[in-house]
């Protein structure tokens, strides 16, 4: 059964056509990639998803149910955690309080969220700076911290955009692993856009390539990164000299 | 209940406020009638600032015209009494309705259709000018003529009508000022609390953690009008008369805001250590004026905002978070 089910979604900014008639699904509990060139649509995609803007057209599925038209904090609540390409922390809080606000959405008591929001923290590397203002944290970090809100919610499907853009390899590896694990263990749905092939390699099982607003590929990594549509959108057509 | 307000504060922190509590409270028994007119100002803008500190300090979304709530609330307060007699504590309840509903549509209105930032300000003192024009011609109310409360010399201090002495408007005044330091204490530490500061820091983030920032700007929005519109009505008790010229002008709106940014903005002490500073300064530059003989109109105002300028120069975050740190509450 699919968690995500995109159907002929379309969203277009005063006549541009960011997507158009996208349609894809992520498997429960898999890991999907979407990848493509700068300014295939991908992250409209997720702004789409999370709610931030409704399709001009086009259905949104989530666990059978649909979604499109809801609100950010609807589409949360229905279990899609989010994180921002652009890093929104929230600047003046501590990294703690940052994960808090997250994990108020399912837990009950602020005492409950702030001891989920340690373990989280505590899982994402971030322990020994939970007490720290947001706003002094470096970019790696504040992805690490963005990912740690999202997760605090709860979320069956985990969109993440270009977390590990900027990471070293190793701190790569160890962002990857956390992933893993939350995918094996908590049967936690991912869908990644990724520009770091290294990342998308290790951990997708199934890749949507975006391009200007299509989707002009879909399938298991090995066979998509050797599609020759890919490769022209990428490298470009190739040409008679 | 009391465990739970004071878990993770401070010991110092619950000492000094312990001290600065009983330091007020003893205050009148040794004052002269000016001094107490004085404490009393300053809890008046140790509690509206703190008022207008939920929606700015913790939501935050800038309020300039937060006079309307005042005057709302004194002008309800006021002609329940005048024309049917009604105490105050009766009136309260038109004093705070109103409020609530005229912040509750300056919100809806904004909050609704993306209003926000800089043009919701300017909104807020739209709102404002409004209501000062209008009440200006409402005459149920006696309109720009003024809305006079009785008043005699009363020897007895009668609470239920807030008739009485200015010993009791300044205990009724240190009681809400206490008051509103524990419920926004408290309100900050709640789930709202937590969602407020991750609406001022950023709603999109916010949104996405699921947050529903249009209904928790609304809830800022109606606790602070509320809250303001009750020292309205004391206010109105204090000085027994209203002028709609006075009462809702925007002068009044910045007036009441300076206390908690120059305290520190959206911190609980702010507001009242603001309120003792700049109602501390305001009155010792008139005594210093008064003994020095200068009497060149102006003078005071120069000196008061050149002391604000250096503030907002040196102490950015306002004059609290610094001292909180040489105080030892807070690294």
């Amino acid at each position: 059964m699919s968690r995500l089910e995109l159907s002929g979604v379309s969203k277009s900014f005063r006549g541009l056509k960011a997507v158009s008639g996208a349609t894809f699904e992520v498997a429960q509990g898999g890991i999907h990639a979407l990848i493509g060139p700068n300014g295939a649509g991908k992250t409209t995609i997720f702004n789409v998803v999370a709610g931030v803007y409704a399709p001009d057209a086009g259905e949104i599925r989530f666990d059978g149910r649909a979604i499109h038209g809801l609100r950010p904090d609807q589409v949360c609540a229905a279990g899609i955690g989010r994180t921002f390409q652009i890093v929104k922390p929230f600047a003046g809080l501590s990294v703690l309080d940052n994960v808090v606000v997250g994990a108020l959405r399912r837990e009950k008591h602020v005492s409950a969220a702030k001891s989920y929001a340690a373990e989280i923290v505590e899982r994402l590397g971030l322990g020994a700076k939970r007490d720290m203002l947001a706003s002094s944290l470096t970019l790696p970090d504040r992805k690490r911290l963005e990912v740690a809100r999202a997760l605090a919610t709860r979320p069956k499907l985990l969109l993440l955009d270009e977390v590990m853009a900027g990471l070293r390899p190793t701190e790569c590896d160890q962002i990857v692993a956390v992933f893993r694990e939350l995918n094996r263990t908590e049967g936690l749905t991912i869908l990644l856009i990724e520009h770091v092939m290294r990342a998308v390699m290790a951990l997708a099982q199934h890749i949507v390539v975006l391009h200007h607003g299509e989707v002009i590929a879909r399938g298991a990594p090995a066979d998509v990164v050797r599609d020759p549509a890919v490769l022209e959108s990428y490298l470009g057509e190739e040409t008679e000299v | 209940m009391i465990a739970r307000l004071t878990e993770g504060v401070p010991r110092r922190g619950l000492v000094l406020l312990a001290a600065l509590l009983v330091l007020l409270a003893v205050f009148p028994l040794y004052a002269s009638g000016y001094l107490l007119a004085v404490g009393f100002l300053i809890l008046y803008f140790a509690y509206v600032g703190q008022a207008w500190n939920v929606m700015m300090g913790f939501a935050g979304q800038l309020s300039l015209g937060h006079s309307l709530y005042v005057g709302l609330g004194a002008y309800a307060a006021a002609a329940l009494y005048v024309h049917f007699g009604l105490s105050p504590w009766i009136g309260l309840g038109a004093s705070i309705g109103l409020s609530a509903l005229a912040g509750a549509a300056i919100g809806f209105l904004a909050f609704r259709f993306g209003v926000s930032g800089v043009y919701f300000a300017i909104l807020t003192i739209a709102f404002a000018e409004f209501a000062r024009i209008g009440f200006d011609h409402f005459a149920w109310v006696r309109g720009s003529s003024g809305l006079f409360l009785p008043v005699a010399n009363y020897t007895t201090n009668d609470l239920w009508n807030l008739r009485g002495s200015p010993t009791m408007f300044y205990y009724l005044m240190l009681a809400m000022t206490a008051g509103a330091f524990v419920l926004c204490h408290a309100l900050l530490r709640s789930r709202m609390g937590y969602y407020w500061l991750a609406i001022r820091e950023s709603p999109e983030a916010a949104e996405a953690l699921g947050v529903n920032v249009f209904r928790y700007k609304m809830v800022a929005v109606v606790i602070s009008a509320a809250m303001t519109s009750l020292a309205g009505v004391v206010f109105a008790f204090y000085y027994n008369n209203l002028f709609p010229e006075q009462i809702f002008h925007i002068s009044r709106s910045i007036e009441l805001i300076l206390a908690p940014i120059i305290g520190g903005v959206g911190t609980l002490m702010g507001p009242i250590v603001g309120a003792f500073l700049l109602t501390g300064l305001a009155e010792g530059l008139r005594e210093l004026m008064l003994q020095l003989g200068i009497d060149v109109p102006g003078v005071k105002q120069v000196f008061y905002g050149l002391c604000l300028l250096l503030v907002v120069m040196f102490l950015p975050d306002g004059v609290w978070p610094p001292l909180a740190r040489k105080l030892g509450l807070r690294r």
